[in-house]
């Protein structure tokens, strides 16, 4: 019997109490209860892991490895690209730190209720964002989002390609590529990527025109983009998709959506996008998480692959409760035959984004909306006047803009690299996924930076580039 | 088991849905101004966005100060069980989730760093990351862990991408479209096959509890494109063939994947590569004692493979050059990304710390409490009235888990799982798990008592099973009508699946029921 002295996490780990059990069972020791693994299969040798540490000394080691980190807290960080740097109210942190959530099960929905509840919430503020009635349970990203939103269009048109905004995340452009499948597969959706207008960063009218026919199962394009340009040509592109058959799936970004229209409004079938902005920090990039709204149409609704939770009267009349929905048709109910497929998503993001949008309320979208545009703009305005520094596309942005360097005659990496010295993070380097767009970086301004931080990175750029 | 379950009151709050409260001009977060300066010269909002694409209408949120948005849900977490009592959710691997994980994840050093910041300015992350790797292989016989998969079906998706990439570059991808897995192996497997193109062939068990050699041998050709499996499978089954199913896979040319979603039972005592596996996957938010966050993530399902497959895994790879981590994003024949970034490292820091404080032996002696528990309780609950196990007449031990089945109980009394299960929750205890789709053993439930709860609360779980099996002969009506003391009542039967009253937003509730 192994363990001496009984390890904290383990109730039975005192060798009298599985002899008891030992006892109950009819067996001399545990390894009989092993007799099912063959000889052959057994490890050839005994586990070879560092020695166990106590909570102090395990706090101790990994508060030691981090401290090697410099943080977005300590630094100055003009990143986005994909996760955001937004304020986390504090009691979103206590409520997605709650143990009855986090160590919840799929029970039945009277023991789940409250969880069942939060969720239930977030899809219906999200469906206020987004203004539709259809909102499933979170996926793992916006990539993951916008993947199974080309397959469901795919599904419901029966064809093979969609038309894919070139201005786009290129870590999320390759998880659609990977949910599209190569092309060796009988089911690959080819990706045919649309053009942006190289003056405005807007969609190619032309080159979408061109490219859309009756083979076109989705047109995806984002507002605000990937280079951070509010799309307003949307009417435009739904109409070239609609004409052609095609479903219109938009990505955006919900923080956004106190100023901007959903894009519902402009034809849009599908909406995707992330949730991270809305109460959930950076993590590293473990905050990340994605979701997909329709109409509450049968046509839609029976596409989705994600988890739906319906609200539902209970046997007691006037009380409500809350319980999974057409979840035959996800792979758990059909496996091979489901919807894509489902599994752990980011669910407990779900809690924090619910309690966000709570705590916003209309007024709160609506300002924080204005604050970034307001910021974002100040900052690419006094970027602008930096000698050498262009900000590329001046107008229409929304919190990311793209500035470049060109003129200074100095590489992204090399300004980044000089801003670390004063603690700061530069924008994300454009210049290997865009070459066109030269030495160019993408800069995040949201509303936590002010004025004073906006005034300190310009000084800091000019006495690099100068 | 002179045990006696207390039946437990669960708060009743009546809570209403939250687009039902608040106040027209409460806020719960304010914003400070931009100041004059700024607002001089950019100018006002309306003029920063262009007109047709300005919102008109503002979203019907509600209006709530912070305090009624915190209470509101601090008490839904109240109205969730949430293993507050005794959770024995099987395939889950219920286990503690440390606190001072948690503490440590929730520290700046990770919260508020940027996946896209230089790697100079994250060291800290990409060494845990590196060394968890390394356990990982260890534990494994692997060569190379990857963690971005978000959870293990994501991880599973992970293995189908990566078994494209690596026939492929062989160019047998249109020849190999078939992958084989067992319908005793987490659906996730069939079903992200299948969304990555593959044809699946599905193998049924025979009298032993798993799919015999005769059938993988009919199901074997050079159109397989790999194997994906458990083992131990769901119902507990350990297929002592498996090293043969290996290696006929690998005749025909294909991949083996182990799914290692219920490796509790087995870790320490067997290496998935030491079978033969070309890749593994492990739950870090189960095995790994990170949180499984309402069965929902954020997961991580950490993919290991050898070092032939190596170059196929998505990138980037956290490796080690010296005495410095770099992200590794010159992989040519990388599948493509998974998902966006390297990964939850919050939940892969929380593994990490796990095997750092449980140590060689420990985990060893993990494995071995979550099979001693699991027989334990099985001799306990096949001497309750209407209870019996799948496959009866196999006669070696289970694993980790056991399916077992009410269909008896239904016979005799009318009361089916879904009974049992409410019920269960009257004493505090999380419903069990049933199992898998499809049903192969009617009116089933699977609990895994793990490694974390001691022997009094394994007598408990036995001890509600008896009670609510009396009942069941004796007064079948409290089962049937369960539960009884919960913050809600069962829903009415086909209300969240009826097209007219199906809603899963407020507002389409509104709409259908005209409120």
């Amino acid at each position: 019997m192994r363990g001496r002295t009984a390890h904290p996490y383990m109730a039975n780990s005192v060798p009298a109490i599985q002899q008891e059990m030992l006892d109950s069972i009819g067996v001399d020791s545990i390894d009989e209860l092993f007799s099912q693994i063959p000889a052959d299969h057994r490890s050839t040798r005994p586990l070879d892991l560092p020695p166990a540490l106590s909570e102090a000394e395990l706090k101790r080691h990994l508060v030691g490895i981090l401290s090697k980190n410099r943080t977005c807290e300590q630094n100055l960080s003009f990143l986005g690209a994909g996760a955001w740097q937004h304020h986390v109210p504090a009691a979103c942190d206590e409520v997605v730190r709650r143990n009855e959530f986090l160590t919840s099960v799929f029970g039945e929905p009277s023991s789940d209720h409250g969880r069942n509840q939060a969720w239930f919430e977030f899809s219906s503020q999200l469906g206020e964002l987004v203004d539709l009635e259809l909102v499933g349970l979170p996926v793992r990203s916006w990539g993951s989002a916008a993947g199974h939103a080309m397959r469901m269009a795919a599904r419901l048109t029966g064809r093979h390609e969609v038309a894919v905004v070139r201005a786009i995340d290129p870590e999320r452009l390759s998880v659609i590529r990977s949910y599209c499948e190569p092309a060796e597969m009988a089911g690959h959706i080819a990706v045919r990527l649309i053009d942006y207008d190289p003056a405005t960063g807007l969609v190619d009218l032309d080159d979408l025109r061109a490219a859309v026919g009756q083979q076109t199962a989705a047109v995806y394009f984002e507002t605000p983009s990937y280079l951070g340009i509010i799309e307003h040509q949307g009417a435009e592109i739904a109409a070239i998709a609609r004409a052609a058959g095609a479903e219109t799936v938009v990505g955006v970004d919900p923080i956004s959506l106190g100023v901007l229209a959903s894009p519902v409004h402009v034809g849009a079938d599908i909406v995707v996008g992330t949730i991270q902005p809305l109460g959930v920090h950076l993590h590293t990039g473990g905050g990340v998480g994605g979701f997909i709204a329709s109409r509450d149409e049968d046509r839609y609704a029976h596409q989705y692959p994600t988890l739906l939770l319906s609200i539902g009267e209970t046997l007691q009349e006037g009380e409500y409760g809350f319980g999974l929905s057409l979840f035959e048709q996800s792979s758990y109910g059909l496996r091979d035959k489901g919807n894509d497929w489902t599994g752990h998503s980011v669910y407990m993001w779900a809690i924090a984004a619910t309690t966000y949008m709570a705590m916003m309320g209309p007024r709160g979208f609506e300002e924080i909306g204005g604050q970034i545009l307001q910021r974002a703009h100040y900052a690419a305005q006094l970027l602008s006047e930096v000698e050498g520094v262009s900000v590329t596309f001046p107008q229409g942005f929304f919190k990311e803009f793209v500035v470049n360097f060109d003129e200074t005659g100095r590489s992204v990496d090399a300004v980044n690299e000089a801003l670390r010295d004063v603690a700061i993070f530069g924008g994300k380097d454009l210049s290997e996924d865009f070459p066109e767009l030269g030495q160019s970086a993408l800069y995040c301004v949201t509303e936590i930076h002010t004025q004073s931080d906006i005034e300190r990175l310009v000084e800091a750029i000019r006495k690099v580039v100068t | 088991m002179s045990t006696q379950p207390q039946e437990y009151q669960a708060p009743v709050w009546n809570e209403p849905v939250i687009m039902e409260m608040g106040y027209p001009g409460r806020r719960g977060v304010v914003f400070s101004d931009v100041g004059p300066d700024i607002e001089s010269r950019v100018g006002p909002v309306a003029d920063l966005v262009p007109a047709g694409v300005r919102r008109r209408q503002p979203p019907a949120l509600p209006e709530l100060s912070e305090p009624e948005v915190l209470y509101h849900y601090l008490r839904l977490s109240q109205q969730t069980l949430g293993m507050m009592g005794v959770s024995l959710f099987g395939t889950c691997t219920m286990k503690y989730n440390p606190q001072v994980n948690e503490e440590l994840a929730w520290r700046p050093e990770v919260t508020e760093v940027h996946p896209h910041q230089h790697e100079d300015t994250m060291q800290g992350t990409l060494e845990i990351v590196h060394n968890a790797d390394l356990v990982l292989r260890e534990m494994s016989g692997m060569d190379q862990f990857v963690f971005q998969a978000g959870g293990g079906a994501e991880a599973a998706f992970t293995n189908c991408a990566v078994v494209r990439a690596y026939h492929a570059s062989r160019g047998e991808l249109e020849q190999r479209d078939e992958i084989i897995t067992t319908i005793q192996t987490h659906p996730c497997n069939a079903a992200t096959a299948a969304a990555a193109g593959f044809k699946v062939i599905t193998l049924m068990l025979d009298e032993n509890g798993y799919p015999s050699l005769d059938a993988l041998k009919a199901a074997v050709s050079d159109r397989t494109a790999g194997l994906m499996v458990g083992n131990p499978d769901d119902m507990g089954v350990y297929n002592p063939e498996m090293k043969e199913w290996v290696r006929i896979v690998h005749e025909a040319g294909g991949l083996c994947f182990y799914d290692s979603a219920n490796f509790n039972g087995t870790m320490s005592k067997i290496r998935p590569r030491e079978i033969g596996f070309d890749a593994c996957m492990f739950m870090l938010h189960k095995t790994f004692g990170a949180p499984k966050s309402g069965v929902g993530g954020p997961a991580v399902g950490a993919y290991g493979c050898s070092a032939e497959v190596a170059p196929f895994l998505p990138a980037p790879l956290v490796v080690q050059d010296g005495e410095r981590y770099h992200l590794d994003y010159d992989r040519p024949q990388s599948s493509g990304k998974i998902r966006e970034f390297f990964g939850n490292v919050p939940v892969v820091l929380k593994a990490y710390a796990w095997v750092r404080s449980m140590g060689a032996e420990q985990i060893a002696q993990a494995s071995d409490l979550s099979v001693l528990g699991n027989n334990y309780m099985e001799k306990g609950l096949l001497a309750i009235r209407g209870i019996t196990r799948s496959h009866p007449d196999a006669t070696s031990p289970r694993m980790e888990m056991t399916r077992y089945s009410v269909q008896t109980m239904k016979e005799e009394t009318g009361v089916d799982v879904h009974d049992v299960l409410n019920r269960m929750s009257d004493f505090g205890v999380d419903p069990a798990w049933t199992s898998h789709e499809p049903w192969l053993v009617p009116e089933p439930f699977t609990p895994e008592s793990g490694e974390m709860y001691g022997k009094e609360a394994l007598d408990l779980w036995v001890a509600v099973m008896q009670r609510i099996s009396d009942e069941a002969y004796s007064d079948p009506q409290i089962v049937k009508t369960a539960p009884h003391h919960q913050a809600i009542h069962r829903l009415r039967p086909g209300v969240i699946d009826d097209p007219d009253t199906r809603a899963m937003t407020w507002r389409a509730f509104r709409r259908k029921t005209g409120r």
